[in-house]
């Protein structure tokens, strides 16, 4: 068997396990990233001034600043200062949640502002608190219309867990640089590496899209009414 | 004051609204007797979707007193607006049915929510509702799935599950092609001759002449002229309220 092939099969259990850990980190961060932009959403939309103002800050940090510095910044100066003992992998799914989290925020309102203002005016005028209008009327709606964004987020977030080698996260990259160091096979490891992403990719995406299917509202197309 | 009907179950007096330097309601007061029906009149931004939403505070007015059946409302309260708007139920032009839940489902939802009702409960009443408006076969399709006048009766049926002292109807009628204002018409009339109490914006002329306790013409945020239709649509008298719906009925006629 050809070496690089022979290379790739032996180190792919190896791999494998870092692909669960990449799982693991985008899955939580995306969730973490979730409960975040949904609460920021509510409140740039249905919130005071200084409410408002705080997020807004907060977007425009996550925003403005890139995901490498931000790993630095928390796993080697304020976990450190702080003297926060957190694995690699905590510190990872830790940034880029908070990073989506305000990405999210931005998706979540944007279809917060799209939905007609009579929906909650609607839920107010049957006696519903400005809560329970939320809750009950305003997210599962706003949720629907999201998913096509948040797959394209969901995407975006696992490209950018490979930054967790920098601070070595034993995810699918580090361990593929590992192996490539040792071997030399740079090529066909690195093209394995990357297959494994774009199937990753690949399966969240379609699972997503049966998603948005299944909770489609029946008599709406994609792009609105009939 | 008195309205020979004994004490009033809705009084808002004085309700001022302003939107940036726009003043929009220049101190309105409306009473209504338990039953009564008063009509709003007059021509379109005078105010009279304002006033109805600042009735039931979904536009919180900038002064002004609100009472519904003895209960006076101080409106800096959200505890106080919450229980306003039980009392008093609100029919949008454009039905603004919630869209993601069935007929049934929107009015469940707030029997369950607001009034904490068992889904059972709620959905045995909802479909009770549903019925009354001639719509138990439609109870599981999406506001999307149902034609304007069926949404507008789901609408109906959603303001009355909550058992309200009042409806305030917000040009019921306007938004539907004509030929499906008949069915909501219909179900409108029905609910007046049951007793009852209303407030209600139309431009419908056989809702006005055979509803209205009174008619209230707003122009400018100001209530200008208010009367039964017996005197204010008399032949010969010169009201703003006989010229304007001598103005709908030449449009209905060139219409048809
Ligand atoms: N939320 C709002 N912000 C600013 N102006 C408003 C708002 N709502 C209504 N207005 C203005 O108030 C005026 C009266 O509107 P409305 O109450 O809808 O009148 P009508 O129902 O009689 O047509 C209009 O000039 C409208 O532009
Ligand atoms: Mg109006």
């Amino acid at each position: 068997m050809p070496e690089p092939i022979s290379v790739v099969i032996e180190a792919f259990p190896y791999l494998l396990q870092g692909t669960f850990l990449t799982a693991g980190i985008v899955g939580a961060a995306m969730a973490l990233g979730l409960i975040l932009g949904v609460f920021m959403a509510v409140g740039l939309v249905y919130g005071n001034k200084v409410v408002r103002f705080l997020i807004t800050l907060y977007l425009w940090l996550f925003r403005g600043v890139p995901v490498v510095v931000l790993l630095f910044l928390f796993y080697f100066g304020l976990f450190n200062y702080f003297n926060i003992n957190v694995s690699a992998f905590t510190a990872v799914t830790i940034v880029l949640g908070l990073t989506t989290g305000a990405y999210q925020a931005n998706i979540f309102r944007g279809a917060m502002l799209s939905l007609p203002r009579g929906q909650f005016k609607a839920a107010s005028g049957l006696g519903m608190t400005d809560l329970q209008a939320i809750k009950s009327i305003i997210l599962p709606q706003i949720l629907r219309i999201s998913i096509p964004a948040w797959s394209n987020e969901y995407s975006i977030i696992l490209k950018d867990s490979a930054l967790a080698f920098v601070i070595g996260a034993p995810e699918i990259m580090a361990r593929t640089q590992f192996v490539a160091s040792r071997t030399y096979q740079h090529l066909s490891l690195y093209i394995t590496a990357g297959i494994i992403y774009f199937v990753l990719t690949w399966a969240g995406v379609m699972a997503l899209r049966k998603l948005e299917k299944h909770v489609r509202i029946p008599g709406y197309s994609a792009n609105g009414n009939q | 004051m008195s309205t020979g009907k004994g004490n009033p179950i809705l009084r808002a007096s004085n309700i001022t609204k302003t939107f940036g330097n726009n003043t929009i309601l220049h101190g309105v007061s409306v009473e209504l007797a338990k039953g009564e029906i008063k009509i709003l009149i007059g021509s379109s931004g005078g105010g009279k979707s304002t006033l109805l939403q600042c009735i039931n505070c979904l536009v919180v007015p900038d002064s002004g007193e609100i009472e519904v059946d003895g209960m006076v409302i101080d409106i800096t309260k959200k505890k106080d607006l919450y229980r306003l708007r039980q009392q008093v139920g609100m029919i949008f032009q454009d039905f603004n049915l919630f869209d993601h839940l069935t007929a049934i489902d929107n009015i469940t939802i707030a029997l369950r929510k607001v009034k904490k009702i068992s889904r059972e409960q709620a959905t045995q009443r909802a479909r009770q509702e549903l019925e009354q408006v001639g719509l138990g076969d439609k109870q599981h399709l999406y506001p999307a799935q149902l034609s304007g006048g069926q949404k507008q009766r789901v609408a109906i049926a959603r303001a009355l599950a909550m058992d309200p002292k009042i409806l305030l109807l917000d040009e019921p009628t306007s938004a539907l092609d004509p030929t499906l204002v008949g069915e909501v018409i219909s179900v409108i009339k029905r609910l007046a001759a049951k007793g009852m109490t209303m407030i209600m914006a139309t431009h419908q002329m056989s809702l006005i002449s055979t509803l209205a306790d009174e008619i209230l013409f707003m122009e400018n945020g100001r209530i200008v002229e208010q009367g039964t239709p017996s005197v204010l649509l008399a032949k010969g008298n010169k009201s703003r309220t006989r010229g304007f719906c001598d103005s709908l009925n030449d449009l209905v006629g060139e219409e048809g």
